[in-house]
């Protein structure tokens, strides 16, 4: 049991690497904003790996949910392409 | 391109202390407790009834840090209205919602509400609280923006419901104030511990939280949408 949480924690934190790579070069808002969201859900789960279920359910509720929106809305007023 | 390897450097950095850090304490709770930690986890049940003892730390024995929090947070929404008032834009074409987001949000809507006003209720009993519920509460009112063409909540009941709140919340502490001598201390009656009412003033604080944090959080929203 312990060793497939081992893995699966493993897994995960690949996953948010490369996500968070995804979020520093991507030149596309709309992609960094919902890899951003991505590394919020992976970070809640591993909160609740760690035993914190309070942060886990805070982390899940504003920085996958609200945090996405009112970016989707900061994008609309900036534009959705970054550029050099 | 400097700035770019500084930022690497820094995360890098970063990154291994943190990972020092996990790696010394790893297998997690098993060290003994010290001092105030030790504290809150023996007596925490009996002083103030709330089975959560995060929510215990929160609303009493650290009750000034929340009551700085929401006024840091009514501050911040109440600079965003001021920044973004006045700054509407031309009408632009808005793509038109399809019928599965509409039907959707309109049955989910009230089921994303019950489940943020069980958050906060059950605060003082099972993980969670004020803060996680207005946000869940939001969401879906977020949720409602994106998908509804004619969805608008009154701007004046959202800032009623806020001062309201904010006003109750500093109401109670001041209570404590009068009948124990101390700010936010927990007057109401402990209860059982374990059932809906218990655990003094946790659920009340938590339930004025949750309500205001939630007009907040969807007063920001809306004013975002509006520009």
């Amino acid at each position: 049991m312990h060793s497939l949480i081992l893995f699966m924690v493993l897994g995960l934190s690949l996953v948010l690497v490369v996500a968070t790579l995804v979020i520093w070069l991507s030149k596309d808002l709309l992609v960094a904003i919902l890899a951003s969201a991505i590394v919020s859900l992976i970070a809640s789960i591993f909160f609740l790996v760690l035993q914190a279920p309070d942060v886990a359910i805070t982390e899940a509720a504003i920085g996958a949910g609200l945090t996405t929106g009112i970016l989707l809305y900061a994008m609309k007023i900036a534009g959705r392409y970054e550029d050099d | 391109m400097i700035r770019k390897i500084v930022a690497f450097i820094f995360a890098f950095y970063f990154g291994f202390i943190l990972y020092s850090f996990i790696y010394t304490h790893f297998p997690f709770g098993e060290r003994p407790l010290k001092g105030v930690a030790a504290h809150y986890v023996e007596k925490g049940v009996q002083e103030e009834g709330a089975t959560n003892i995060v929510t215990s730390i929160v609303t009493l024995y650290r009750g000034f840090d929340t009551l700085g929090e929401v006024t840091v947070l009514f501050l911040a929404a109440t600079g965003l209205g001021l920044l973004l008032a006045g700054w509407k834009e031309e009408e632009k074409e808005k793509p038109e919602p399809t019928l599965i987001m509409e039907t959707t949000t309109k049955y989910l809507f009230p089921l994303v509400l019950l489940f943020g006003s069980y958050i906060f209720i059950h605060g003082h009993l099972t993980p969670g609280g004020g803060f996680p519920a207005g946000v869940v509460i939001a969401t879906g009112y977020f949720m409602m923006f994106i998908a509804q063409k004619e969805f608008k909540p009154s701007e004046y009941l959202l800032s009623a419901t806020e001062s309201f709140a904010g006003t109750l919340y500093v109401i109670t502490g001041l209570l404590g104030l009068a009948l124990a001598f101390s700010f936010l201390a927990n007057v109401a009656p402990l209860g059982v511990p374990n059932t809906v009412f218990s655990a003094g003033i946790i659920p009340i604080i938590y339930i004025i939280i949750g309500f205001k944090v939630g007009s907040e959080m969807t007063g920001i929203l809306q004013h975002m949408k509006e520009v």
